[in-house]
């Protein structure tokens, strides 16, 4: 009896205790998420619909989410081809300085974006290694266009390799081998049996590495020269106007950005939650 | 045309998995690759199908170097041992899969590949689900559908890879039975890898048994069963008593028991005997030569009872089988005292320099006289 009593007793601890860490943790959401984001659009929105098209409206707003555009328009698809090939070899083969490879592949998630930028303006830049053959032949790299695109190249190489490593791991090669002996040539193989293996993990992969690709900043700031309307992107378009005290503007700019990370999410999720067996190689927690 | 296998070698960085192995597959043959995991014959298998390549051999059929044909022009079938159906497309798009991928000058048309599909769905049980998704299927049912896309490629040899491995017991034996008349219906040269030897006995015309990389034996099911070639194979097939003998000054002995000849003339110390447990005599007339067993427990399983008997002679347990019906007829009943001699046996010696290693070329069979 008293046994009992007493584990009823702690199960209402025990629940107390639940209850206590979920309301911890919704406050904490709250307070360091949820209030952030809701100020970005009451700050964009606090002088009227009006003057938050105006401000979306004006050259160098427009200037700088095409520049985002292209820019994502040309790393991403290049860091999927890149993704898929480096999630094959790794996958698929088995040779020396294979674990170099692994390491090289999550180099710009553990290098500070800064650093990134730097290392081109190094490369590329005037007083550069490259810098004197690129000017005399009038290749201009930093601070301008192809510059933000390397540097955005670099931050998100990561994203769609290591979505697809454990998966292919995990599925093995058995599959592609039987379209081998069947008689199906590497192309055949590849997009009749890899491919369609993958094809929800690789979605997941490019989504990420695409809100990467917009939203980057350390690496793009250090590249870019802020040169209006040419060479700023949306992220550094916010930075710029903040500092110019257009608060309205700032933050109109951010409330885009804002929208494409709500909608990553909810792709995601939704990914997630559809397909979660073909995104992740072991069910359940398998990041 | 008859595929031969010549000196194939392939090592692996720490270790060889296959060493110098020589083989002949005749047409229509169904020939089982026996052995322990690791033996090698996983490999053979996938050098055969064109997955994996040997660092030193050839395979030859006729004129043709099979080796110098990719997988995919090879024109073999091959069924993986985890079936490894594509996932993503139904049964009846798997089982056509073979054809889709062809060249356009060798594809049949639409109409044929669904004819066909749906006559190898037929032939394999599976007409009603065609429609259906591998994850949708039995362990038994993707076996048989992935048995159909390997067939449905018309292949000159077919490779299978552990085919029953993955099933529970009883779908197992259907579904071999089914693969033999299969065989016998389409006559299709077949190799398969298993490492259960009750499968290869019942199942294949001919049994190579491989142990670390090597081909120990190759021979009917019964030239293997009865005649072993090597102590792996005797050990490996079956069940055997390893019984240790030695040579004192007149004679071969284990304990009280003599080897009634000297197979060996003069050479050799010691070597050991495999007898297997229906190849012991348990009532042996008081005037012969036999060990004094006690008999320590009756295992009865159905028709055959199998008997622990204990030589204190040799300080050696020995297993002895016998029909259930003469249990009672020799008065076999736990601590009975029982006069045993092994009545057919295969002998190895053992090499006088290097300890326990048999001298596989000196082997020694002895059978009672009227099975000779």
């Amino acid at each position: 009896m008293s046994a009992a009593r007493k584990t009823r007793h702690a199960g209402v601890k025990q629940r107390l205790g639940h209850a206590l860490i979920i309301v911890l943790a919704s406050v904490f959401l709250g307070v360091f998420l949820l209030l952030p984001l809701a100020s970005v659009f009451v700050e964009a929105f606090r002088q009227g619909v009006h003057a938050y098209l105006t401000s979306l409206h004006q050259p160098e707003a427009l200037a700088a989410i095409r520049l985002t555009l292209l820019v994502a328009a040309i790393a991403v698809p290049l860091n999927l081809v890149f993704g898929v090939a480096a999630a094959w070899v790794m996958t698929r083969f088995e040779f020396r300085g294979k674990a170099v490879l692994g390491a090289l592949i999550d180099l710009p998630f553990s290098v500070s974006p800064v650093i990134s930028g730097l290392v081109y303006v190094l490369l590329f830049g005037a007083q550069g290694w490259f810098g004197p053959w690129l000017a005399a032949h009038d290749v201009k790299i930093i601070f301008a266009v192809p510059g933000l695109v390397l540097a955005t190249v670099f931050i998100t190489l990561p994203f769609v390799a290591r979505e697809l490593i454990p998966l292919m791991q995990a599925q093995g090669s058995e599959e592609e081998e039987a379209a081998r002996v069947l008689g199906a040539n590497g192309w055949q193989m590849f997009f009749h049996v890899t491919l369609p293996n993958i094809r929800w993990a690789l979605l997941y992969g490019v989504l990420l590495c695409n809100a990467r690709a917009m939203g980057e900043f350390g690496a793009v700031s250090v590249v870019s020269g802020h040169i209006r309307g040419l060479t700023t992107t949306m992220p550094l378009e916010v930075e710029m106007r903040y500092n110019e005290y257009d608060y309205v503007g700032a933050f109109a700019i951010a409330s885009l950005l804002a929208m494409l990370a709500l909608f990553t999410l909810a792709v995601k999720t939704f990914l997630e939650w559809r397909y979660s067996d073909e995104i992740a190689a072991h069910a359940p927690g398998g990041h | 045309m008859t595929l031969v296998l010549d000196r194939l070698s392939r090592r692996f960085t720490d270790f060889a998995a296959l060493d110098e192995v020589s083989l002949q597959m005749a047409p229509g043959e169904f020939l089982a690759l026996l052995g322990p995991s690791g033996s090698g014959k996983t490999t053979l298998l996938r050098i055969l199908a064109g997955l994996d390549y040997p660092d030193a051999g050839t395979v030859m059929q006729g004129d043709r170097d099979f080796l110098a044909a990719s997988a995919r022009e090879r024109n073999v079938g091959l069924v993986f041992q985890h079936y490894a159906l594509f996932r993503h497309l139904t049964v009846r798009e798997n089982v056509a899969f073979g054809l889709r991928v062809r060249p356009r000058r060798r594809r049949p048309s639409r109409a044929q590949i669904r004819e066909q599909v749906a006559r190898l769905l037929k032939r394999v049980q599976l007409g009603e689900l065609g429609d259906r998704y591998p994850s949708q299927l039995s362990g038994g049912q993707r076996q048989r559908v992935a048995l159909a896309r390997a067939l449905a490629v018309e292949p000159e040899l077919l490779l299978l890879d552990e085919p029953f491995g993955a099933l529970d017991a009883q779908v197992r034996v259907t579904l071999r039975r089914w693969l033999r008349e299969l065989h016998e219906e389409l006559q299709l040269t077949t190799v398969f890898v298993t490492h259960d030897q009750e499968e290869a006995l019942e199942l294949a015309d001919r049994i190579a048994v491989m142990n670390r990389g090597r081909i120990e034996q190759v021979g009917t099911p019964q030239a293997i069963y009865q005649d072993p070639a090597t102590p792996f194979v005797c050990e490996f097939i079956g069940r055997s008593n390893r019984i240790p003998l030695a040579r004192d000054a007149q004679q071969w002995r284990a304990g009280a028991w003599p080897l009634t000849i000297d197979p060996w003339e003069g050479r050799y110390r010691q070597g050991i005997a495999y007898v297997r447990p229906e190849h012991l005599s348990l009532s042996v007339p008081d005037d012969q030569p036999a060990w004094e067993a006690r008999l320590r427990h009756v295992y009865l399983a159905g028709s055959v009872a199998h008997l622990d008997l204990y030589v204190a002679d040799i300080d050696l347990t020995l297993e002895a089988d016998v029909a259930s019906e003469d249990l009672g007829r020799f008065g076999l009943h736990p601590g009975a005292m029982l006069r045993v001699a092994p009545h057919q046996l295969v002998a190895f010696p053992f090499d006088d320099d290097q300890g326990d290693r048999a001298v596989i070329r000196d082997r020694w069979t002895c059978r009672p006289p009227d099975r000779q």
